[in-house]
């Protein structure tokens, strides 16, 4: 699967990577002077909500040089730090800024490490969501007919329940067919897979749509009466015209995936408390809410809350950006 | 409209068909059934004939017929964990989920729509502003995040109201419990009905106001204030009226979505549904359970969709026309 998977990345970047290379300087060129950078500039809350997603990006891909505490080094923990309060309240340790979680890890540099554990989840899954979906989708668009058909009733079929439900019931069907397999291993495969299966949709959707008006242009049709295979043309021809509206649906999905992998981790199907992302340390949180020591859940909560409240306003922004309409 | 209502019922029966399939599958094929039976002393040949009672050794599509026509007469099987039959299970806590969902769609309801109103008309005023910086927080805000926080707030620091279980209920009938008659009932509902409806209530606001902000610069609006109508009529039987046919179909659409969504606050909440029982047998792999959910669940969105199509129609006189 993930061989699979890696290989599609590849053929994608390299296309895209050819249709642009010509002329790289002038792309650049073209994107300052663009629309799209003026919009940009010209909206307050598009530029924070960018800075503030560089920010947990940088917080999250740097945590091991810059969290104060490895919270993976056994040797560095003693359980006689556990539950120390963040550093304004009493019996606090100047060691730990946010306070430590049950086994005396810090909080501060789990929630860093916990922050990347969901960003990579998060960015798998919706690139593993968009390479299923951009290629049913160019299939369904191009081939048209029964295999359209098929593809397109099972999309009305998984949209008729909430991406959640999906999840879950995957995660449970998985857990059933490799449930003598090491879980710490399998459960990020399972987690990237059941969120990729579960978000799909959109992508094929998207993508059918504008292959199909895309097929009957003339260039497409050129390249069909010089002999080039219906493979090529779909990849190379078609691909790079129908990717436009994908960006859109990937950083709107990217907040919702993120979002679906903490509910998941929080409901305790998702990554184990042995490599804990946000949603697992909110759920580890949530056993000692009832005897005071809140900090536990609230503070990844709230990191939590701030990362998909600034990606889900940059989706908002680019979305308005790139829909001619609103222009 | 019986066409329409026809064409919209196969579909909703070749949706069904393929949702079966799919329960079938993991119901037979993930997990042995026969392995979760029996013990670790059991000897093959008994092993057999059970497998042979049980019907498992028959052809492929037969088994799925079986399936099908036991599911069709709420036979789902018997549950791993709990050694007693799955539809029994369900029925307990199906009242539970149903309540809960209830409150919580009538609170996106009440308290979304005359917000959508008020910061339709009231585009520029602070309030409004209010209103939608607040339904941004509530759209990014995890379901599972914010009831821990009305917990952490209401239950733990204030100590108002309980934060697990469905305080005392009372029984109705044969089967049904309720928590509507009880003081403790009532006060169990709160919290777990504003986790689970907040979203609802967001997207309500947002979709009124949106309409609203159209409707207004109508020609019939204009007129109706040049006749001198009171803003309360203008407002209320003019506007409202033509904003509600998007809000139907949302509304419908997103009481499927409540239910589903009830998963994670019966989880928070401990609320003894539906929900809470599919998540456990996701934990224990307690495939009877989650190929009944599905089934369940299935029926339900595929009814409501195939309920709102038709209310649809029946709303919006310009649809008969078109179709007929």
């Amino acid at each position: 699967m993930s061989d699979v998977s890696e290989k599609q990345t590849e053929s994608v970047i390299a296309t895209d990577r050819d249709t642009g290379a010509p002329d790289t300087m002038s792309a650049f060129g073209r994107f300052m002077d663009s629309d799209i950078l003026h919009s940009f500039l010209r909206s307050k809350v598009a530029v924070i909500a960018a800075i503030g997603t560089f920010m947990f990006f940088i917080l999250a891909f740097t945590a091991p040089w810059i969290a104060p505490h490895d919270p993976f080094d056994l040797a560095s923990i003693s359980i006689l730090d556990a539950r120390v309060p963040p550093i304004w309240m009493d019996y606090a340790d100047p060691r730990f800024l946010l306070g430590t979680d049950d086994q005396g890890r810090d909080l501060l540099s789990g929630i860093f490490y916990g922050m990347r554990i969901s960003l990579i989840v998060g960015f798998c899954s919706v690139i593993a969501a968009a390479i299923i979906g951009i290629s049913l989708g160019l299939v369904a668009g191009y081939m048209g007919g029964r295999v359209d058909a098929v593809i397109m009733r099972i999309a009305d079929v998984q949209l008729t329940f909430p991406a959640i439900l999906i999840a879950l019931l995957i995660d449970g069907a998985a857990r059933g067919i490799f449930g003598s397999l090491d879980r710490e291993v399998f459960s990020f495969w399972i987690l990237i897979f059941a969120l990729a299966l579960s978000f799909w949709v959109q992508y094929a959707r998207t993508v059918r749509g504008s292959t199909m008006v895309e097929k009957n242009k003339e260039y497409v049709q050129a390249a069909r009466v010089i002999g080039i295979p219906s493979i090529i043309i779909m990849v190379r021809h078609i691909l790079p015209n129908v990717t436009g509206p994908v960006l859109v649906i990937a950083t709107i999905n990217l907040a919702l995936a993120i979002v679906t992998e903490a509910t998941l981790s929080f409901l305790g199907v998702g990554m184990p408390p042995t490599q804990p992302s946000l949603g697992t340390l909110i759920a580890i949180g949530n056993d000692f809410l009832y005897s005071g020591e809140w900090w536990i859940a609230i503070f990844p909560g709230l990191a939590l809350a701030l990362l998909v409240l600034n990606v889900n306003l940059l989706g908002d922004w680019l979305r308005d950006a790139l829909n001619p309409k609103l222009r | 409209m019986l066409g329409f209502a026809m064409r919209r019922l196969v579909q909703a029966m070749i949706v069904m068909l393929v949702v079966a399939l799919l329960a079938f599958t993991l119901f037979r094929f993930v997990g042995d059934p026969v392995n979760q039976m029996v013990g670790v002393e059991t000897s093959l040949e008994q092993r057999e004939a059970l497998r042979e009672s049980l019907g498992l050794n028959d052809p492929v599509p037969v088994q799925f017929w079986r399936f099908i026509s036991n599911a069709a007469q709420f036979d789902f099987g018997t549950s791993y964990q709990f050694r007693q039959p799955v539809s029994d299970l369900f029925a307990k806590r199906i009242p539970a989920t149903l309540e809960l969902s209830f409150v919580s769609a009538l609170f996106a309801l009440i308290v979304g729509i005359p917000m959508g109103v008020y910061a339709g008309l009231n585009r520029e005023s602070a309030v409004s502003k209010l209103f939608l910086s607040v339904s941004l927080v509530g759209i990014s805000l995890p379901t599972f995040l914010i009831g821990i926080l009305l917990i952490f707030v209401f239950s733990v620091n204030l100590q108002w109201l309980p934060s697990f279980g469905r305080g005392e209920t009372v029984q109705i009938g044969g089967w049904w419990t309720t928590g509507f008659l009880t003081v403790s009932g009532l006060k169990a509902l709160i919290l777990p009905s504003i986790t689970l409806g907040l979203y609802q209530m967001t997207l309500i606001m947002r979709l009124i106001r949106a309409e609203m902000l159209e409707v207004i610069r109508t020609d019939y609006i204009k007129f109706a204030r040049a006749r001198g109508l009171p803003d309360r009529l203008v407002h209320f039987r003019h506007a409202l009226k033509n904003t509600l046919i998007p809000v139907i179909t949302i509304t419908g659409l997103q009481l499927g979505a409540i239910i589903a969504f009830a998963t994670i606050t019966e989880t928070v909440f401990q609320w003894p549904g539906m929900g809470l029982m599919f998540l456990q047998a996701v934990q224990n792999v307690d495939i009877p359970i989650m190929s009944a959910y599905l089934l369940l669940t299935a029926f339900l969105f595929v009814s409501i969709n195939f309920i709102v199509d038709i209310l649809y129609f029946l709303i919006d006189p310009r649809l008969r026309v078109e179709r007929a």
